[in-house]
This record gives C-alpha cells, sequence and structure tokens, in this order.
C-alpha cells in the first residue's frame, strides 16, 4: 500500500515538474512606448528576469533597460542572440539593450550560459 | 501598471504600498517620493501625459540606431524631483533625443546625435548639478568590488560551513569512530540534536544563496544549479530532524539514522566551489580588462602657445599634442613634426617599434620609445582605435558561438530532468531496494540532486570564447563573433586578395640591370632624375629605390612625357629616356639586346623600363608590386595546417603565376574583374569549402561577406573591415595563421570542457542513483557527489584559462 502511494506521489511530482518548468508560461508585460517612441521596459535581474516575458510590436525599436540587482556572476551579461546583441550588466548599473524586431514571434534572451532566461513576443 | 512617480510600466509583483492597490513602483526611491505626496502623483498622471506629449515636439524625430548613448555621473542630486530636472534640461538641448537618470547609481543615461559631451555637462550644470563623463573604468571597478565583496562573503560562508561540518562528521558515524556513546543512547540523541541546530545556520546562512537563487529561478519558470542543491540539502537536514525528533514514525531502528553531515559538508563545498569559480571567472576577462588598463589619463596638448597637461576626456579633434619619449600617445593621430620610433604591439601585436615621421598615423595608448613628437589629434573619445577594438571585443564576447546554441537546448532540460530523475530513484529504491528502503531512497535521491552539474554545461562554451577572443585581441586579431572563431576552426581554402594582402600594394623597385657604358648607380640616378618630374606611381617607385640607395638625384634641365610610351628629359647635359621597345625605337635607340630581359622580367610578374641614354641602349629598370616579407612565411604554415591556399587577383594569369610561385599559392584565380570576387568565392563554396577570403580593399568587401569567414586587413579600408568578420590590425598574413590557429586552440578547449561536462554528469548522474548497487553493492556518498559538483565547474573554468598561456606558431623576431 505505502509503495502504491509513493510511486504514485513520485507520479505526480514528476507531472507537476513537467508542467511546471516546460509546458506553462507566463503571458509577459507589454512594454510602454516613450516620448521617443521606442518601445521600453525595464528588467530587474536576480536570480532570474522580471519581466520574463515582454511583449513588443515589430518594426518598433525596442529598449530594455537591465537593472542587475545581485552580484552573482552568472547574469553578468544578457545576450539576445537572435538580434545579434549582448551587454555586460554590471550590478547596479542601469543598462539598456536596444534592437529593432522586424518579423513577429517568440524571441529568447539569456544570461550566457543559458540558465536565466526571458523571451520578447513580438507582434 | 504604471509607476506614478516616473511612469514607468511595471509589472504586477513590483514594490506597492499599502492602501494603493492600483499602483506600484519600479524602486524604493519612486516609492518613497510618492508616500511624500501621494495626491501629487495620483493628480500628476495627466501632467507626465502631457510632459511627455511635449517632449515628443520638441526630440527630433530619432534615427534610432544611429545615435550616440553617453554616459555622465551626476553630482549634487538630493531628491526625485531632481531627476526630472536633470531630464528635462537635458532633453531641450538640440540634439539630445532621450536622457533617464538613475538617481540610485548617479548617472544620466543620454541619447544624442552629434552633441558634445560639454554641451551635455553645460546643460546639466545649467541646471544646477555637475556633470562628468563617466567612462568604462567605472563600471569595471564598481563590478570588480561587488564581486569581490561576493567571494570575501563567500569565503567566510565556507569557512563557517567547513568548521561545523567537521564534529558533525564525527558524530555521524559512532560506529566508524572512538568515544561516541552507542546508536539509540540518550547521550548521542542530544548530540545529534545539537548537531541539528548547528547545521541549521550552515543551511540557512552558509547556504542562503541556494535558497534565494532557487526561489528566484523557480518563480520565473524555471530550475538551476541553486533549485538543485537547496531540494538535497533541505531533503538531508528534514529527513534526519524528522528521525531524530520523531522517532516513532520510523517502524525500523535502522530507519532513525542521521546525515546532517550532508547539509553541513555538501554547503561548504559547493560555497568554497563557487568562490574559487568566482575567481577564476574574473581572469576570463583579463585580456579586456589589459585593454581598458591601456588607455592613456592625461594628454600634454599645446593650446596658445603653451603645454598643458588635460585629462584625456578633455582632448578635442585638432588638437596638437606633444609626446616625448618614454610616455604613452594619448589619442589617434597624425604627426606634425618630429620622429621617432612607437612601441605599436599592444595594438597590433607586432612587437617591433614602428618608426613614424611627419605625416604618419599614430594609435592612442601605443608607447612613445625614442624621439619627440608633436601630433594632431584626429579620433578622440570612442572614436579611438582602442576605443573601438574594446567595443568589438566586448561585443564578441557576448555573442554566442553555433555549438553553444545545442548545449542552451540541452541545458533548458537539464534542471527539470534531473529532478524528475531524482524523483524517478526515490520510486525504484522505495519499491525495490533492500531494507531499509526508505534510507537508501533518500540517500541516494540527495546524492542525484547534490552531484548533478548543470553550470559546468553552460560554462564551457563561453568561458573558453571569452578567453580566445581576448587572446586575439592581444595579439591584434579581432574576432567580431562566436560564429566567426568557431566556422574558422573549420574553414579548407584560405582565398587571398594579391594587392594589399599577399603584396604591399605599391611597386617598389626590384632590378637594375646595365647594359651599356653607363654604371648601376648612374644609370638608376639619370633614371630616377628623370622620373622626378613625372607623377606615375611607377615613376615613384623607381624614384624611392633610388633614395633607399642614398643617390643624389638632379633636377631635369627639360623634361617631356609621351603618355602610355615614355618621357625623355636632359640630366647633366645628358639625354636621358624611358619606356617601351616602341619609344626606344621612336627614339632611334636601337633596344633589340633588352628584348629578352625584358620577357624575362615580365614572367616573374614586374613591369620594366628600357633606359637609354644620349642615344644608346643604357639599361633595364623594373618595377613590381613587392611581396609582403612574412608571405611566404605564412603561407608555409598554412599548408602545415592542411589548408588550400588560393590567391585571387585581376592581374594577368603570367604576372599571377609568377608571384604565386613565389610564394607557393596552389589555386590561381587571375583576371578576375572586382565584382566577381565574390562570385569566386562562392563557387568554391560550391566545391564545397569552407572558404576564408583575407582581403583589404572596398571592392573585397562582398568576397568578405560571402565567404564563411571574411578576414580583413586592418591597414585597409574601413569598408573592408566592416564587411569581415575577423580584423588582423598588423595588415599580415601571419594574423591568418594566427587567426586559424587561434580558432583551432579555442574550439579544442570548448570540446573539452563540453565532453568533460556531458561526460561527467553523465556518468555522475547514474552513479549517484546506484546504477552500481545491484551489481557490485557499490553505492556513491553524498558528500563526495558534492566534492566533485563542486570543483566540476571551477575545472570548466580551470581548463578555459588555459588558453590564455596559447601563443601564436609565428612569432615575429624581436629586435
Amino acid at each position: 500500500m505505502n509503495v502504491l502511494l509513493v510511486n504514485l506521489g513520485g507520479l505526480g511530482v514528476i507531472g507537476l515538474i513537467v508542467w511546471y518548468f516546460w509546458l506553462s508560461s507566463s503571458s509577459g508585460t507589454a512594454a510602454v512606448v516613450t516620448a521617443g517612441g521606442v518601445q521600453e521596459t525595464k528588467v530587474i535581474v536576480k536570480g532570474g528576469y522580471s519581466p520574463d516575458t515582454i511583449r513588443v510590436e515589430a518594426g518598433r525599436p525596442v529598449r530594455l533597460l537591465f537593472d542587475r540587482r545581485e552580484a552573482d556572476p552568472c547574469s553578468e551579461r544578457v545576450v539576445f542572440d537572435a538580434f545579434g546583441v549582448s551587454a555586460e550588466l554590471p550590478t547596479g548599473t542601469e543598462v539598456p539593450v536596444e534592437f529593432t524586431p522586424t518579423e513577429p514571434g517568440e524571441y529568447e534572451f539569456a544570461c550566457q550560459m543559458g540558465m536565466l532566461k526571458g523571451k520578447v513576443i513580438v507582434s | 501598471m504604471r509607476d506614478p512617480v516616473c511612469g514607468m510600466e511595471v509589472s504586477e509583483d513590483s514594490l506597492t504600498i499599502d492602501g494603493y492597490p492600483d499602483v506600484g513602483f519600479c524602486s524604493d526611491h519612486c516609492r518613497s517620493a510618492f508616500v511624500d505626496e501621494p495626491q501629487k502623483y495620483l493628480d500628476g498622471d495627466v501632467a507626465a501625459e502631457s510632459g511627455s506629449a511635449v517632449l515628443e515636439m520638441e526630440a527630433p524625430s530619432p534615427r534610432f540606431g544611429e545615435q550616440e548613448t553617453i554616459h555622465l555621473a551626476i553630482d549634487g542630486m538630493t531628491c526625485s524631483s531632481c531627476v526630472t530636472t536633470i531630464e528635462r534640461a537635458l532633453v531641450s538641448t538640440p540634439g539630445v533625443v532621450d536622457a533617464r537618470v538613475n538617481f540610485a547609481s548617479e548617472e544620466v543615461t543620454v541619447e544624442a546625435q552629434d552633441v558634445p559631451i560639454e554641451v551635455l555637462t553645460a546643460a546639466v550644470a545649467d541646471a544646477g548639478y555637475s556633470a562628468r563623463p563617466l567612462d568604462d573604468e567605472d563600471d569595471g571597478d564598481a563590478e570588480a568590488e561587488a564581486r569581490e565583496r561576493l567571494y570575501r562573503t563567500l569565503l567566510q560562508k565556507f569557512w563557517f560551513a567547513a568548521i561545523v561540518s567537521l564534529p558533525v562528521i564525527y558524530f555521524s558515524y559512532p560506529e566508524l569512530f572512538p568515544g561516541i556513546p552507542a546508536k539509540g543512547s540518550t547521550a548521542l540523541n542530544l548530540i545529534w540534536g545539537a548537531m541539528a541546530l548547528l547545521t541549521l545556520p550552515v543551511m540557512l546562512w552558509a547556504g542562503s544563496q541556494f535558497y534565494t537563487g532557487a526561489w528566484a529561478a523557480f518563480k520565473h519558470r524555471s530550475a538551476n544549479m541553486y533549485t538543485l542543491i537547496a531540494t538535497g540539502i533541505t531533503a538531508a537536514w528534514t529527513y534526519s530532524a524528522t528521525a531524530l525528533l520523531f522517532p516513532g514514525l520510523f517502524p525500523e531502528e535502522r530507519l532513525r539514522d542521521v546525515f546532517f553531515d550532508v547539509t553541513a559538508v555538501v554547503t561548504a563545498l559547493v560555497v568554497l566551489g563557487m568562490a574559487l569559480e568566482i575567481r577564476a571567472r574574473a581572469k576570463t576577462s583579463e585580456a579586456l580588462k589589459k585593454l581598458i588598463g591601456m588607455q592613456a589619463k592625461t594628454a600634454r596638448i599645446v593650446r596658445d602657445g603653451q603645454e598643458i597637461d588635460v585629462p584625456i576626456e578633455d582632448v578635442v579633434v585638432g588638437d596638437t599634442i606633444v609626446v616625448r619619449p618614454g610616455e604613452k600617445i594619448p589619442v589617434d593621430g597624425q604627426v606634425l613634426s618630429g620622429a621617432s620610433a612607437v612601441d605599436e604591439s599592444m595594438v597590433t601585436g607586432e612587437p617591433i617599434p614602428s618608426e613614424k615621421v611627419t605625416g604618419d598615423p599614430v594609435i592612442g595608448s601605443t608607447i612613445n620609445k625614442t624621439g619627440s613628437f608633436r601630433f594632431e589629434a584626429t579620433r578622440v573619445g570612442k572614436d579611438t582605435m582602442l576605443s573601438q577594438i574594446i567595443r568589438m571585443v566586448r561585443e564578441a564576447q557576448g555573442s554566442k558561438a553555433p555549438i553553444q546554441r545545442t548545449v542552451d537546448k540541452v541545458a533548458s532540460y537539464f534542471v527539470p530532468a534531473v529532478m524528475i530523475i531524482a524523483v524517478s530513484t526515490f520510486m525504484v529504491w522505495y519499491t525495490f531496494g533492500p531494507s531499509p528502503a526508505l534510507l537508501y531512497a533518500v540517500i541516494t535521491t540527495v546524492t542525484v540532486l547534490v552531484i548533478a552539474c548543470p553550470c559546468a554545461l553552460g560554462l564551457a562554451t563561453p568561458t573558453s570564447l571569452m578567453v580566445g577572443i581576448g587572446k586575439g585581441a592581444e595579439n591584434g586579431i579581432l574576432i567580431k563573433s562566436g560564429d566567426a572563431l568557431e566556422t574558422a576552426h573549420r574553414i579548407t581554402t584560405v582565398v587571398l586578395d594579391k594587392t594589399g594582402t599577399v603584396t604591399m600594394g605599391q611597386p617598389s623597385l626590384t632590378d637594375v640591370i646595365v647594359m651599356g657604358e653607363v654604371d648601376e648607380d648612374k644609370l638608376l640616378m639619370l633614371a630616377a632624375s628623370a622620373e622626378r618630374a613625372s607623377e606615375h606611381p611607377l615613376g615613384e617607385a623607381i624614384v624611392g629605390g633610388a633614395h633607399q640607395r642614398g643617390l643624389n638625384l638632379r633636377d631635369p634641365e627639360t623634361f617631356l612625357a609621351t603618355p602610355g610610351h615614355g618621357i625623355s628629359a636632359t640630366i647633366d647635359d645628358h639625354l636621358v629616356v624611358l619606356g617601351n621597345l616602341k619609344f626606344m625605337a621612336d627614339q632611334g635607340i636601337g633596344a633589340g639586346a633588352a628584348e629578352s630581359v625584358l620577357e624575362g622580367l615580365a614572367d616573374e610578374g614586374k613591369t620594366a623600363m628600357v633606359v637609354g641614354v644620349d642615344g644608346e641602349l643604357a639599361g633595364v629598370v623594373a618595377v613590381a608590386d613587392t611581396i609582403k616579407e612574412d608571405s611566404v612565411a605564412a603561407i608555409q604554415r598554412m599548408h602545415d595546417l592542411g589548408l588550400e591556399v588560393a590567391m585571387l587577383t585581376g592581374d594577368n594569369i603570367r604576372t599571377a603565376k609568377a608571384i604565386g610561385a613565389k610564394v607557393g599559392i596552389d589555386r590561381i584565380l587571375a583576371e578576375v574583374l572586382p565584382e566577381d570576387k565574390a562570385n569566386e568565392v562562392s563557387k568554391l563554396q560550391g566545391e564545397g569549402k569552407v572558404v576564408a577570403m583575407v582581403g583589404d580593399g572596398i571592392n573585397d568587401a562582398p568576397a568578405l561577406a560571402q565567404a564563411d569567414v571574411g578576414l580583413a586587413m586592418g591597414t585597409g579600408t574601413d569598408v573592408a573591415m566592416e564587411s569581415g568578420d575577423i580584423t588582423l590590425v598588423k595588415g599580415s598574413l601571419t594574423g591568418v595563421v594566427t587567426a586559424i590557429e587561434l580558432s583551432q586552440a579555442t574550439m579544442r578547449n570548448i570540446h573539452q570542457n563540453l565532453v568533460g561536462a556531458f561526460a561527467y554528469n553523465t556518468l555522475g548522474i547514474p552513479v549517484a542513483a546506484g546504477v552500481f548497487f545491484p551489481f557490485f553493492g557499490l553505492l556513491l556518498s553524498p558528500l563526495l557527489a558534492g566534492a566533485a559538483m563542486a570543483f566540476s565547474s571551477v575545472t570548466v573554468v580551470t581548463n578555459a584559462n588555459r588558453l590564455r598561456s596559447w601563443e601564436p606558431s609565428i612569432k615575429e623576431e624581436t629586435v
């Protein structure tokens, strides 16, 4: 009986892991258009990117202001592979990362090791 | 949701305050500003809207991407209203598109088009604050400090955890060590109780970063190393504490074991590993730091006839700068007067000092060796060559090698997969394991969680790339991206553009052949004196050759040029004629004897002219585009590396073959029109070759872009460098070899790292799960797993750092 419960419980936990880490996703934050016509959002870097999903429109320049609030070297750089841009993020300094998406789609950004992740959804 | 103070869009989980459910804040600063005067900001939303409309009208329509970003440090800010004041002052300055003040770091980021820094600092000063340009070093120092603090904290945590670990290990094994009360005795239970309390701060303080890191990742629906470690050490501690406090829950005596040692030791080791990794990783960007540190701090400029020392930021284009022996040349420029030898090795990798005379370009941050000179500043600030190199290296180090994209895919599934394996391990041991099954299940699960090392995988590529690209910069090889670095190691064919790449790109005198009464020096003196008045490039080569031999040239008394044929001049009462055979015949000079000589020279790729003196054949002078000194050795080395070397040129096949044979080219692509260069490259690619194109001119740009890897000579045009993937600062073919070797060395290093990291995880995890147990009764201790995990990522970084001692195979002879 115990064995059955433990195994059912284990399968349940595995199901939760698969669902939580792989299948679900958040709806994200829309970037704000500034006076200069740039879509802008502040992204706080601490153990992850907040917000980690940013919605923008295609064809307009995007500026993400990264504010790294930790000294953990894992997050010292953010890389937007699809747009060919990256930036070093010194702790406590707001660093703008700019690019102009032309095609709608989902573009991932990540730390250099690919452990911290976020995405830009271009519509 | 919008921050009412600054108007910035903020997320739902941003800072809030009680009583205002609909507002969120981007920072503590905005929140406290709001708390002071909430009404102002709640009504102010409308004001902010109209304010931004005004700004929109004032701001010129931004041409995104062409603006420059300027960072200024601001002094004198006291409150949030200062932020708005400064931003307004800057935005209303013509040319400024946007300004953002960061109150916390006392900095402003200005987006502007063609606005000098002085104008910006003046605008800030008018608003009542002071501003100064912020250079890259400021960031670097702050970052280094933060890193150093983290390192010290981690070391303190390590020592604490290590000291606690010693008694905890001792009392954890009553059957192993002497003098410990028997299992089940009240005395031992009390000791274990003390251990539970003692390991609690180890877990919660020394291991606090595991929990904060795991939680931050969890919120973002991701998992990382911290998730695994936090889960592992918590499970070990919780099981032990439960067994101790509620022995009744565990019917079998054997189940009431504790492993507080796992919590303490794993925490100590992982924290130590993190500290070591921080140290090792700081070294990976050392090359860049060296470049940044090379920048001069001050310059001695001449203003109103006075020599004054000014900070480097104050130097403007057009300033006259004085440099004495042993001093650093502050910015890029052109020598006005004086002469010296300059050590440019830091930029070009070339160890032999370069001679500089009036008119020669000088590079900022290089070191003046022997003489004094004055030069005019031509490029300052972020336009200098060194600044551009720094920017390029930075960008390249942040780019990804294609191989990493595959690794990233694996890495993104890795941690949750390990968690699934851990849960499965528990289930299998609990179901099929020997008694006490629960105990085995817990230990193996913890071991699986602790041994898996996602960091080793993640670090493998970027750290080697950082070191490799930095190493390139040290050797005058600027690699633009990880893509270029990776592709360069697969190159099979190198295509060299002849002019300016294999050869100098400008003709010089090669032969003086005497065929009459006049001796060699006099023949050359007469020919050169005659050519002095001519503006033909071949003539310049002859004059240059005569100067080199120290001949005194005369001014021709008469001079007559027949375009396309030759020239005639009177020098020291001699009638000198120079030209082709037909011109000689026209002048009535019998030059038949020169015919075979001319053909021989043409076969060697040289351009020859017959010289007649006083109506008689006197000899032949020949000029040719000379081969760069190191071309032959470099091409030989390319062959050694197993590469096919092709040469692309617009020259006729005979000349091309002559040069090709001299330097050892395998394949000659002659008589190629400039617009067809890219086609030739794509033809080679069509043959299945991975092509590197080496060129320097504007007309090479399409071919550089078409090639798998374009290598541009740094001595060439900016267009070529823009199109190239790799720039060879020194402009020699040796750089091509160095670039390819470096790429091979870096990729080898990356492969070692990846193989190591994959092998470690694919072997370690099953062993930790206990696959050897049914066969050999072997089970891995979670303590060993912790040690292995802590040092696997350090090993990867250390291996990447080995690249720092890499040296190119062809080194210049030092004088």
